[in-house]
């Protein structure tokens, strides 16, 4: 059926294309256009001054920081960043925008023509970033006395001014994205690499990070773009795959059912997981964009730029790659430990105390990684340390405690927050290796499954694994594995 | 100590009484608020007179002299109601405004402040400084104190006619196409709009943000150098100004040798009344006779001046007057079962016909489709408006023309058609455009009505201006004494013949 | 040549209600001043850079500093309508 294989990004008849519009409020200590500090929570207007209140004859004054962070996120995207950029006014009226202008950039923005590559499953994708600009939030509007906050049924409504000239940052794509897997983990990924930049914390909850979709369908392998949709103001990611995949293979049965698509914003129902489209009273805005007569042109001394792409972190990209070539991991695996800069600081630090690098990989994305999400933790948080970690690394590596003990030991590390060496000690975990107490007991196990046995003898040789078992929960799981293997041989080929 | 003539002093000569002894700071202010009381029934100049803290304050600087020196301090002003001051409401004739209590001061205003000087009051004006005549505000329409019958020009008419009627010793005004320099020359007094960035306008409650200034209305040349020096400067709060590259002199020239004007034949070509230009021209022989020579020059794009400026400015208009929505403070239209309803009753009561034209207009000019035939192509006729005083300012120093094309029109006498109001801007709106300073001086009479005379110079040579229109000033030798008659009693301005030269008084 | 239609869509975008004569009074206006404003189609002007600022100024910025704001009741001290500390508008829906 070609609808499900429009969502799962298979070749079909039909092929996804989506682009995305991200917005991203910095963490400058103050607003775009004025000095007013940017804050998270306090109580409503308590951070206002006469410009971000739009008084009569207010002024704004761009925010350098502001500038430089924007710059950081354009050179990560590859972009151009443009010798002049200037301001232009975006004219419509809301509550939420004081000057019923928004501060923001047109045709001469801060940077073009760059791009993001991420991964997806096992692909490495690349989609084209059309525009990195610079500009200011709105205020929060409240609706009052409606269902669940919503503008329908509402009474009146009420702004607060704290985030109003928050400074955003605007990154355009171009419409490359072909699934809604495809568009997580761009957006997953792209939020990774803001946050390596240091210039945002993309909280996710306070809307740091917000982004439009715009979403359509065409005959896969036609060069055509089809009318779109737009999905407006989301920050979660799982609503917006959810809502793409409600709306992909909705297009393309209107589509083959002979219709036309309407360009339309829509609205995603989480509880009913499908999207409608905004019965819309606003008629199509007009702008009128033109320049900020406010604010003269910034130009963008070369040499400056230049000293911001020297100071960029190690971007994921090259680091994904670096791990592959300096631990040796795959590149899947890379692509976990290497995404993100807290674990990816955090693996390193795990491998410079001495351990494999690739025994380490596997412990970190497996019971590390696991534990990370069960506590709501962030990677270096916790009282998981490199140290430990690496010590119970070592304990498996030099074959002192098995490694489904090793498990145990870590969950232990954590309840009890000790080190693993004294957790193996008190808790007797260690593993037995002695060879004639394990002989002992493959003795035992030996006569106490003659059934087994006889299979064994009898052609079977893949029964060993169950009387491994039997000795394994004999010794409590501490029995080390390959002796007992060889032992069990030894004693049943005799 | 006599009786201080409030229509004859100069800030200079205040001044020097004050630092004299001759009279203290509280008497100083006291005469100019009794003057307002005398006159001001009848010229409708202030929409506020701040007469309590006038006189508190002017006691206060007489009482803490020492501490409180400098050379403005104690001399009372008069600031144009667009100018935001912390504690006073601030109107900018609007209604929309409503009881509006600004939360912070102009920077221009306070840099007088921190001077010193002594606020009167608010003065009236076309709302927004839409206007040529006080007659779009929405408080009163001021009457010139010439002619009560005429209107005193704007949109700074307010302050021209308190300074001209002995109403303030100085005062602000604002100019965006003329609006500092049509009310000075209406009303026989002194204004100057200065190079766009040298004052500040943070505070200065935006009509058009690339031409607005702020700029000095005064009672003689020296006055106006003397206060602009005290309002200009980088201010950090308002990316667009700029320090200038020289300081304002104080100026003393008493002759005009060496200098070139240029006089350009497209102003003359622009209907000038024929009083003014009988006045014109007997200034520009004042100028040779004082060694100036000055040349016939052509700024070629002058006509195409107007309608690029009646694009540009009502384009920033409409999304400067967007902020009154009647969400954070203002005018709210009460009883609105919504917030669409709430914003165009809000806006549509609140402003006044004017403005509402223009935010048309500018919306119109910005609008999709329309952005490249309308503001994109005023935006390059402005470039070619000021590539034509580019190019004459490389043969001459100043250019000169007449500043009105008319003298004081009578009340009522253009409110029916806005094109003719425009008019009134013809010689003095390109100088915006192009950014230029400009001084305009009352140089003689026509129908007993003052007549004023514009300077342009290149940008930032605002010394330059002020040294030759300091010297022209004293050859000219002009008196600002209005009569206020009332020409609706008797005969109209430009209607009678002898008799009514005789009473129009003052002379040169 | 702007008609009521357009009088009208412009009166939307910039929220100025308008009464019907005003309405009509105005298209006539407009329409006289851009009559006259089409004066400078007469000019070739596709040569010819936009002037959008007349000073020569660029890269004015300030450094990311927190200033002293208002107090909040100084925010709202001006506000038409106010609920739980912030600006209250009449209901959007």
């Amino acid at each position: 059926m070609s609808a499900a294989a429009v969502v799962q990004g298979q070749p079909g008849a039909w092929e996804p294309v989506i682009g995305l519009e991200v917005h991203v409020e910095l963490d400058t200590a103050t607003k775009m256009f004025c000095g007013c500090a940017v804050t998270k929570g306090d109580a409503p207007n308590m951070h206002t001054c006469p410009v971000c209140l739009a008084h009569p004859g207010a002024l704004p004054v761009v925010n350098q920081r502001a500038v430089e962070y924007a710059t950081r996120i354009a050179l990560a995207l590859n972009c151009t960043v443009r010798p002049r950029n200037v301001f232009h006014r975006k004219n419509y009226f809301y509550p939420d925008l004081p000057k019923a202008y928004q501060i923001s950039q047109f045709d001469e923005p801060l940077a073009v023509d760059g791009w993001f590559e991420y991964s997806s499953g096992d692909e490495k994708l690349r989609c084209r970033v059309n525009r990195v600009h610079m500009e200011e939030d709105a205020a929060k509007l409240v609706h009052a006395g409606g269902e669940a906050g919503r503008i329908a049924g509402s009474e009146y409504s009420v702004v607060d001014f704290n985030r109003g000239g928050t400074p955003l940052i605007e990154i355009v794509s171009e419409p490359d994205i072909r699934s809604p897997a495809a568009a997580r983990d761009f957006l997953q990924q792209l939020r990774d690499l803001v946050i390596e930049l240091g210039v945002s914390e993309c909280n996710m909850e306070e809307g740091q990070v917000r982004w439009d979709a715009n979403i359509s369908v065409r005959p896969a392998g036609s060069a055509d773009l089809g009318t779109r949709t737009e999905l407006k103001n989301m920050n979660s990611f799982r609503y917006l795959q959810q809502a793409l995949e409600s709306e992909l293979p909705r297009q393309v049965e209107v589509l083959e059912a002979g219709g036309r698509i309407d360009q339309e914003t829509l609205h995603f129902d989480p509880a009913a997981g499908t999207t409608t489209p905004l019965r819309s009273k606003e008629e199509a805005h007009d702008y009128r964009y033109f320049p900020e007569p406010d604010l003269v042109p910034l130009v963008m001394d070369p040499a400056w730029v230049e000293e911001v792409r020297a100071g960029l972190p190690e971007l994921p990209g090259a680091r994904i790659a670096r791990f592959t070539e300096q631990y040796g991991l795959s590149r899947a695996d890379a692509v976990v430990l290497g995404g993100a800069g807290a674990l990816a600081r955090f693996y390193e630090e795990v491998v410079a105390r001495g351990v494999d690098a690739k025994l380490a990989a596997n412990w970190t994305m497996g019971e590390y990684l696991a534990h990370l999400n069960a506590a709501g933790l962030e990677p270096g948080h916790g009282h998981v340390t490199p140290e430990r970690l690496a010590g119970l690394v070592r304990l498996v590596a030099e074959g002192t405690v098995s490694t489904s003990v090793a498990k145990d030991v870590f969950a232990k590390m954590i309840a009890e927050r000790a080190e693993p060496a004294a957790i193996v000690e008190t808790h007797g975990l260690g593993q037995i290796s002695d060879g004639a107490k394990l002989e002992a007991v493959v003795a035992d196990v030996v006569a106490a499954n003659p059934a087994q046995v006889e299979q064994y003898r009898g052609g079977k040789p893949q029964v060993i694994g169950f009387l491994v078992g039997q000795v394994m929960k004999a010794t409590g799981g501490r029995a080390n594995p390959k002796l007992v293997n060889e032992l069990l041989r030894k004693t049943l080929d005799a | 100590m006599g009786t201080l003539d409030t229509l004859r002093l100069t800030a200079r000569e205040a001044k020097k009484l004050l630092v004299d002894g001759e009279v203290s700071a509280a008497e100083l202010t006291k005469a100019y608020l009794e003057q307002i009381a005398a006159v001001e029934d009848r010229v409708h100049a202030y929409i506020l007179v701040t007469a309590d803290n006038a006189a508190k304050y002017s006691t206060k600087v007489d009482r803490e002299m020492q501490a409180m020196r400098g050379p403005l301090a104690g001399l009372p002003i008069a600031i144009k109601d667009n100018m935001v001051t912390e504690g006073v409401t601030t109107t900018c004739a609007s209604r929309i405004l409503g009881n509006y209590m600004p939360v912070y001061t102009a920077t221009a205003v306070r840099q007088l402040w921190d001077d010193h000087v002594v606020m009167l009051g608010k003065t009236n004006l076309d709302e927004f400084a839409m206007g040529s005549s006080t007659e779009n505000s929405s408080v009163q329409t001021t009457r010139n104190p010439w002619d009560l019958a005429t209107v005193p020009g704007g949109s700074s008419g307010g302050s021209a006619a308190a300074v001209a009627a002995g109403e303030a010793l100085w005062a602000l005004g604002s100019d965006t196409g003329g609006s500092i320099r049509q009310p000075a020359a209406l009303c026989g007094i002194v204004g100057m709009k200065p190079t766009y960035g040298l004052v500040s306008r943070y505070g200065l409650i935006a009509f058009a943000s690339s031409l607005d200034q702020i700029g000095p209305l005064t009672r003689s040349v020296y006055d106006c150098a003397l206060l602009l020096r005290h309002i200009g400067g980088k201010d950090p709060r308002d990316t667009t100004s700029v320090e200038s590259q020289e300081a304002v002199e104080l100026p003393s020239a008493e002759r005009l040798d060496g200098l070139r004007v240029g006089i350009p034949r497209e102003y003359l070509a622009a209907g000038i009344e024929p009083g003014v230009r009988a006045s014109f021209d007997e200034t520009v022989d004042r100028v040779e006779e004082l060694g100036g020579t000055c040349v016939e020059v052509s700024l070629p794009h002058t006509e195409y001046a107007l309608p690029a400026y009646y694009i540009i400015a009502p384009a920033e208009a409409s999304a400067n007057l967007a902020r009154f929505d009647g969400v954070r403070y203002g005018y709210r239209a009460a009883d609105s079962a919504d917030l669409i309803t709430m914003y165009e009753r809000t806006r549509g009561e609140g402003f006044g016909p004017e403005v509402k034209r223009r935010i048309m207009i500018g919306t119109y000019a910005l609008s999709a489709g329309y952005y490249d035939a309308y503001y994109g192509r005023a935006q390059r006729v402005r470039t070619l408006v000021r590539r034509d005083f580019d190019a004459v300012f490389e043969q001459v120093d100043l250019v000169a023309s007449p500043t009105s094309p008319t003298v004081a029109f009578g009340v009522g006498s253009r409110t029916d058609d806005p094109l003719a109001m425009y008019m009134s801007d013809i010689c003095t709106l390109p100088v915006n455009l192009a950014g230029l300073p400009a001084i305009s001086i009352p140089c003689g009479l026509s129908e007993g009505l003052p007549v004023g005379f514009q300077l342009i110079g290149p940008a930032f040579s605002e010394n330059r201006i002020l040294d030759a229109a300091h010297a022209l000033e004293a050859a000219i030798g002009f008196v600002t004494a209005p009569a206020f008659r009332d020409s609706s009693a008797g005969p109209k301005p430009g209607e009678g013949g002898p008799a009514t030269a005789a009473a129009a008084g003052a002379t040169s | 040549m702007i008609g009521e239609d357009d009088v009208r869509y412009v009166a939307r975008l910039a929220r100025l209600h308008l009464e019907q004569d005003e309405m009509r009074r105005t298209t006539g206006e407009l329409a006289k001043i851009l009559a006259h404003i089409d004066k400078m189609s007469e000019l070739d002007t596709a040569a010819v850079p936009p002037t959008a600022h007349v000073l020569d100024v660029v890269d004015v910025t300030r450094a990311d500093r927190v200033e002293p704001g208002l107090l909040r009741a100084e925010a709202l001290r001006n506000a038409p309508a106010v609920t739980d500390d912030s600006f209250r508008v009449p209901r959007m829906s």
